[in-house]
């Protein structure tokens, strides 16, 4: 008998703001349903929203066309803003009561405050940042053959006990580890935004909602939310975005950023930066790609003026196509791109904006000469 | 009114200057500095900030690890620091966030009475921003995490606190005491000063603890009591050159790429 039989199906906390879900309880949701198929048990994935009434009945419906088998639903006039007690509260009680086999959050500001704080309530452990998730243990086999440089050979198949392998970069990306949690219960994990797939929406779905109304009082909460602004700041939604202009330190200040805007404008792409870049104070940190700021795989990651430090370039390396511009010929960059470029960013970018237009006529021309 | 302020830090390998072998890739550890954590070192900058403000503050720096972590305490009071406190002990080994935050909790309960604890978002080594969260939780005390703003209202018993969000930011109130967790755009930690560096108090100011120093449960700390354990680490495959392009010009190099994005139906 399982030791942790009373523990069931897959939870994942569906992050909600304003009445919006977080694009990355989608994700999550996507990725929770690959992982049920793997389990026995008839294992299935509850969506847990979290809000008032008015706020998060009309979500449930989004997140059974995503893919959710049931959706918890907590609601109470205290969940209108996030704050740590309230949330961390209303979850712990619904965990505690329920037992969950798994649960998995969102690597979000909110999830970060609030995983750690109910992990530690809860007494279980928790797995921060997870970029891939398996709980076969032929699946993680495959997965590190594929992606990592791992010696699988001396991991025994016959060892498998079902539980969560999660894992994760580590030493700013320099090192990956897979986590366990073998004796405790759930086993929970944040994920990172932008890098699980959400699965195709199925308007047609639709399935059971039930309303938990939790315990919460006034004085439960010991953090009074003020205000909450949102910046005028231009939204940058790079784990979105199909091609991503990026600029390092090699734009050589903040009029760079100009050059890389009118690049992302007639691309339709948005704009990403280097560590560099936003440490030097050219742009918002908001639009930083790597290991400290987000983890994104447009389509086209234009990398200008970017040298490659490690940390960014754990943020990038699965872009489908990387095109790298750079000065400097032995830039680490180009031990990822796909298409380098040694030259000067000044005159490639533009070179590069002015023929965009014409690149069918270009492929076509191209097509006829070979 | 003055504060008894904790500051929570971990000494950290520079992972700026870490390299792969690219033969065996592994990483290279050898001649990699050993530094102040730099989320950390913003939170220390909170901390004597509010001792500039607040005459008759006291700063304490609190930290676990081996025996060298000291040197981290030597430079936050060279920073100008009060004390310094370590907590080294085989048996606090290998904790996981869940193990470290009960240890340190136990090291903060022995020291007595503060005002506010606050911490660094992050570590540059684990990157989990678990243990301030996990700390606050067995204090039971509240938390704000990702603070980029700090200020004490006039009651002088409430923090007012800007907290980070991706799209913007909140602004919070929190009554003392509390755990924060703060980020890079708190501040700019300021230089060790030379007076600091050769204080000759230095030695009666860091105090090294053990885990029976403190009394802390065998049960709840170190490798064997933490419920996450790694199962395997390695390095991820490096992901291999493509293809550079030549060209006499850049409008031939641009036209080498978009052919070549077309060719890929990515455009």
């Amino acid at each position: 008998m399982n030791r942790f039989e009373e523990y069931k199906d897959i939870w994942v906390f569906a992050e909600q703001r304003d009445g919006k879900l977080a694009n990355v309880a989608l994700e999550l949701i996507g990725e929770g349903r690959r992982l049920s198929r793997d389990m026995e048990r008839n294992t299935k994935v509850y969506a847990i929203l979290a809000g008032t009434q008015e706020d998060v009945d009309s979500l449930a419906k989004e997140c059974f066309e995503y893919g959710a088998d049931g959706v918890i639903s907590l609601q109470h006039p205290l969940l209108k803003q996030y704050t740590t007690d309230a949330y961390t509260k209303a979850l712990t009680e619904l965990i505690i009561q329920r037992k969950p086999e798994i649960v998995i959050y969102g690597a979000t500001h909110i999830g970060r405050d609030l995983a750690p704080r109910i992990a530690a309530r809860v007494n279980t452990g928790l797995t921060a940042d997870c970029t891939h998730l398996d709980v076969n243990l032929d699946k993680y086999v495959d997965y590190a053959n594929k992606n990592t440089t791992l010696d699988t050979s001396k991991i025994d198949p016959a060892s498998d006990d079902g539980g969560l392998k999660m894992t994760r970069p580590a030493f700013g990306g320099n090192l990956m580890a897979t986590i366990i949690c073998p004796n405790t219960r759930p086993q929970m994990s944040t994920v990172r935004p932008g890098v699980m797939q959400r699965l195709e929406r199925d308007p047609q779905a639709d399935g059971e909602v039930e309303v938990v109304v939790p315990q919460l009082e006034e004085k439960d909460i010991r953090v009074k939310v003020l205000e909450v602004i949102k910046s005028a700041k231009e939204m940058v939604s790079l784990t979105d975005a199909d091609i991503i202009c990026s600029g390092g330190r090699g734009l050589g200040g903040p009029e760079g950023f100009e050059l890389m805007r009118r690049f992302a404008e007639k691309t339709g792409g948005v704009v990403g930066a280097s560590r560099a870049a936003v440490d030097s104070g050219w742009i918002d940190h908001s639009h930083q790609v790597g290991q400290t700021g987000t983890t994104v795989k447009p389509k086209i990651y234009f990398a200008c003026g970017i040298s490659g430090a490690i940390q960014h370039l754990a943020g990038m390396q699965t872009s489908d196509i990387i095109v790298a511009i750079n000065k400097d010929p032995d830039a680490p960059i180009f031990t990822v791109a796909d298409f380098g470029i040694v030259g000067d960013l000044y005159k490639v970018v533009p070179t590069i904006i002015n023929l965009w237009d014409d690149a069918e006529e270009l492929y076509e021309t191209d097509l006829r000469r070979q | 009114m003055a504060y008894k302020v904790i500051v929570c830090a971990k000494q950290v390998p520079d992972t700026n200057v870490i390299r792969i072998d690219p033969k065996t890739g592994t990483l290279i550890r050898q001649g990699v500095p050993s530094i102040l954590n730099p989320d950390d070192a913003n939170a220390l900058e909170g901390a004597l900030t509010l001792k500039d403000r607040y005459p008759g503050s006291t700063v304490t720096v609190v930290t676990m690890g081996p025996p060298q972590a000291k040197d981290i305490l030597i430079e936050a009071i060279a920073m100008g620091a009060d004390k310094g406190v370590l907590l080294t002990d085989r048996a606090v080994g290998g904790s996981d966030t869940w193990a470290t935050s009960n240890a340190l909790a136990g090291v903060i309960q022995y020291l007595g009475n503060f005002d506010i604890l606050i911490g660094g978002r992050q570590a540059i080594d684990g990157d989990t921003a678990q243990v301030g969260p996990q700390i606050a939780e067995k204090l039971g005390i509240p938390q704000v995490t990702y603070v980029e703003g700090l200020e004490i209202e006039e009651d002088g018993r409430t923090v007012l606190a800007k907290r980070q969000l991706e799209d913007g930011y909140e602004t919070v109130e929190v009554a003392l005491p509390c755990m924060l967790t703060c980020v890079k755009e708190l501040n700019e930690p300021r230089y060790m000063t030379y007076a600091g560096i050769f204080d000759e108090e230095m030695d009666e100011k860091i105090i090294t603890l053990s885990a029976t120093d403190v009394n802390l449960d065998p049960a709840i700390v170190g490798l064997k009591a933490s419920p996450t354990n790694v199962f395997r680490s390695f390095t991820p495959k490096p992901k291999g050159r493509g293809i550079m392009l030549d060209g006499s010009d850049e409008k031939e190099l641009a036209t080498r790429l978009l052919v070549n994005l077309k060719a890929k139906h990515v455009i």
